[in-house]
């Protein structure tokens, strides 16, 4: 069971990463028009966000 | 149930992607000269913003036709649209491009567009509730899933010393993540105990509180049973419910918002030295000298000083004949000039002026409405009692049967207020709403409220008004000469020198026709009559019968005459929207009474009716009298939809049960109603009432759902059979089901 001991920090870590990603996502403005996102992929130009 | 067939394909063609032909052909027509320069801002050191609203773009090839087409213009940096928002912003070098160009523009790409005032919206577009609520989510998120893991060892059969590692880890995971993530609750829940009151969130706050505090205890003294999942779950759930209630009010308030950011507008003010200025109506101050130009409608009430012209009074009457102005004339705040400019004093028709007369009715008519208390409040508040005393009567039950065990007590209330989690119903309403509304908006219809929906639902009648409403309020020719006759080449060529509504109805008139404009000598319009033209020494004319020397009739006709020739008529009429009779046949056919409340005369209210398939229509309806009609329905019980557009419909919109505006409409009509829809057809008519009803019955089947799940779940909780395992799966499992039923309410869509 001591296997728990580094599985437990490292489930934490990860998930902790995931976490701090959506709350940066949400601190820059990318939750503003997810429909608009949603199609954009379908473009062939302007591969890159713009502003 | 099944009251919501799927929806006919003449509606879904309406909605299809992409404005083409006829559409793009409305929304240049409705441009013309705008004046957007007043909305631009200072974005950068060398451009400039436009902010513009589009209910047309309503996917990927829209943004694409739209984010190219604008940049192509030369001297735009960039346009960006936003699918959700259904907005453009343009940035601009101001030096090489107008405002009114790149709106020019967004009407020859097919999109009615209409810029509005960006900083207005900026508080409400921030939306920091929202982000709030959604990061509170994204903690608790995160909690929930680390817990359950963990809680998953505990379930298979970990035991002894791994179990309370698992329950210590849990618990230091669940502890801060429902402090931080349960503030909503706890804040909301403190509010209303101190204002002595209870709602749902007491329950639900109770509820977490004790799961987490019976689990430190547990954890503490080595038990088998921590509800640290359970808590955070708990606290998960009700906050997705939490943010798309948010969501949905935040759109309707933002609808409400976009309104109001688009009716603010300008007159055009004539100083002492005669300047001209603009100023905000708004501010127009009684005794004020206005210009108002040919196309344009007159910002307050007043009498005109100077000139000579004919007003459109539709927008404030019904009337669809236009009435000739001269000095001394008294006119109101909404009526269109349609021929020469005007000169206007402002307020200086000393009685009541007509708006504040429509605001007073307005304001009696929302006074006598009785408060609408939405049902689902009335159900959660017997639902808050209920839980209350069930868990109260567990705990009391227990102690009495286990003879003083309050651990066993507590552990088992606790159990009960988890297990008959307000979760399914915390997320049952909101869920349905969220999803009814974004379905009226992807239409084009705004939502200014959630009760909307409910009492949309209840209509069992149906009034529309007539010009603008059923109508397209735009004449369209119903009689005239054949196209071969030799008068159309002159007819079509003096037409289309005037800015007249039935003059640019009978150039269009010609166009159709493939007729080519005779080249004439000399054009002149005389305002108030029509247009003079020469060709070599034949004098023409196209205008009024009395002006051109012919004995008018009762319609609404333009008369032309060559020389000494006789006088031809033109006769024009107030088309019905594409879909009007469509609409209303669908209407009867679902039971629904339709009725037709007019300003205008007896004889067009009487062919709109016929046409459109209605029966009961009355004419010559003033302001009052429309609305006196309404409280004597809503005395009689009959809940009514109002359908109108006109100053004179506001009073009727405020006090109607529910009511709907185009988007066309007055600015105190669109204020006044509680759902407004873009387009040119009365189809959103139909798909709100349909939406309406769906929303409806997927709320009372997730509330139908919530009893039931309940009065398996609360014995099983009661008899103390209730382990952590059992809470996290009925918990998920119902919040899951009604997630889902509301996601019924967009069946049918693409």
């Amino acid at each position: 069971m001591t296997i728990l001991g580094l599985l437990i920090p490292v489930s934490l870590l990860l998930g902790g990463i995931g976490l701090a990603a959506f709350l940066w996502s949400l601190r820059s403005n990318q939750y503003d028009d997810l429909e608009g996102d949603a199609a954009r992929i379908l473009f062939d130009e302007a591969d890159r966000p713009r502003d | 149930m099944r009251d919501t067939g799927p929806v006919a394909d003449d509606t879904l063609a309406q909605a299809g992607c992409c404005p083409t032909g006829l559409a793009a052909r409305l929304a240049a027509d409705r441009m013309g000269a705008a004046g957007a320069a007043r909305w631009v801002r200072p974005a950068t050191q060398d451009a400039v913003a436009l902010d513009l609203m589009a209910p047309g773009i309503n996917c990927a090839a829209c943004m694409s036709a739209i984010e190219t087409g604008v940049s192509n213009l030369p001297g735009v940096v960039s346009a960006r649209v936003n699918l959700s928002m259904r907005r453009v912003r343009v940035l601009f070098d101001p030096a090489r491009v107008t405002a009114d160009a790149i709106l020019t523009r967004m009407a020859a790409l097919g999109y009615e567009a209409r810029p509005f005032d960006a900083r207005a919206m900026a508080e409400i577009d921030r939306d920091a509730v929202g982000r709030d609520l959604l990061a509170r989510l994204g903690v608790a998120g995160f909690a929930m899933m680390n817990v359950m893991l963990l809680s998953v060892a505990v379930w298979s059969g970990a035991e002894a010393a791994t179990r309370d590692m698992m329950h210590w880890i849990s618990g230091l995971i669940a502890l801060p993540a429902i402090a931080f993530a349960g503030v909503p609750f706890f804040r909301s829940a403190l509010g209303a105990l101190r204002g002595g009151r209870v709602n749902m969130d007491v329950p639900i706050s109770l509820a977490v509180v004790l799961a987490v505090g019976v689990s430190v205890y547990e954890t503490a003294h080595s038990g088998e049973h921590a509800y640290f999942d359970a808590g955070i779950s708990l606290v998960f759930f009700l906050l997705i419910g939490r943010y798309l209630d948010h969501r949905t009010r935040a759109v309707a308030r933002s609808a409400a918002a976009e309104l109001t950011a688009l009716s603010a507008r300008a007159a055009t003010v004539i100083g002492p030295d005669g300047s001209r200025a603009p100023v905000a109506i708004e501010d127009l101050a009684t005794g004020a000298l206005v210009e108002v130009l040919p196309g344009e409608r007159i910002p307050a009430d007043g009498r005109i000083e100077w000139g000579a012209s004919d007003l459109d009074r539709s927008m404030v009457t019904g009337e669809t004949t236009p009435e000739p102005v001269a000095p001394g004339a008294a006119v109101h705040a909404g009526m269109l000039n349609l021929s020469g400019p005007l000169h206007l004093r402002v307020g200086a028709t000393g009685e009541a002026t007509l708006l504040a007369e429509i605001a007073r009715m307005i304001e009696a008519a929302e006074r006598g409405k009785t408060r609408y208390d939405r049902w689902a409040d009335k159900a959660s508040r017997q639902y808050v009692w209920g839980v209350h005393v069930m868990s109260c009567a567990a705990f009391g039950g227990w102690m009495w049967a286990t003879g003083g065990d309050v651990y066993r007590s507590v552990m088992i209330a606790a159990a009960v207020l988890i297990i008959t989690c307000p979760c399914a119903l915390g997320l049952a309403v909101p869920a349905v709403h969220a999803v009814a509304g974004g379905r009226l908006f992807r239409r084009g219809i705004f939502l200014k409220d959630g009760a909307v929906l409910e009492r949309l639902a209840e209509v069992r009648m149906v009034v529309f008004d007539k010009t603008g409403t059923l109508t397209e309020g735009r004449p369209a020719l119903v009689a005239a000469p054949a196209a071969g006759d030799p008068v159309w080449p002159l007819a079509a060529a003096l037409a289309g020198a005037s800015r007249h509504p039935l003059a640019q109805a009978l150039a269009e008139a010609a166009r159709a026709r493939g007729i080519v404009p005779a080249a004439l000598d000399a054009v002149t319009e005389v305002p108030g009559a029509g247009v003079e033209g020469r060709l070599g020494a034949m004098r023409l004319r196209l205008g009024r019968a009395d002006w051109v020397g012919a004995a008018g009739g009762d319609a609404t006709a333009v008369w032309g005459r060559a020389g000494d020739g006789a006088p031809t008529a033109f006769a024009f009429e107030d088309r019905l929207r594409e879909d009007a009779a469509q609409t209303v046949a669908w209407l009867k056919a679902r039971g629904l009474r339709v009725a037709l409340f007019s300003g205008d005369a007896e004889g067009p209210v009487a062919r709109a009716a016929a046409a459109a398939g209605i029966a009961d229509a009355r004419a010559r309806m003033t302001p009052a009298a429309k609305l006196a009609a309404l409280e004597a329905l809503a005395r009689d019980g009959v809940k009514v939809l109002m359908v109108g557009d006109g100053i004179n419909d506001a009073p009727s919109l405020a006090a109607a049960h529910a009511s709907m505006s185009p988007v066309a409409a007055s600015d105190v009509s669109r204020a006044a109603a509680g759902l407004v829809f873009t387009g040119q057809r009365l189809g959103p008519v139909r798909f709100a009432i349909e939406t309406a009803r769906a929303a409806r019955a997927r709320a009372v089947e997730n509330f139908a759902f919530s009893a039931l799940y309940n009065v398996v779940a609360v014995p099983v909780a009661l008899f103390g059979f209730v382990t952590p395992l059992i809470a996290a799966l009925s918990m998920s499992g119902s919040s899951i089901v009604v997630t889902l039923n509301a996601l019924r309410i967009r069946r049918g869509e693409g």
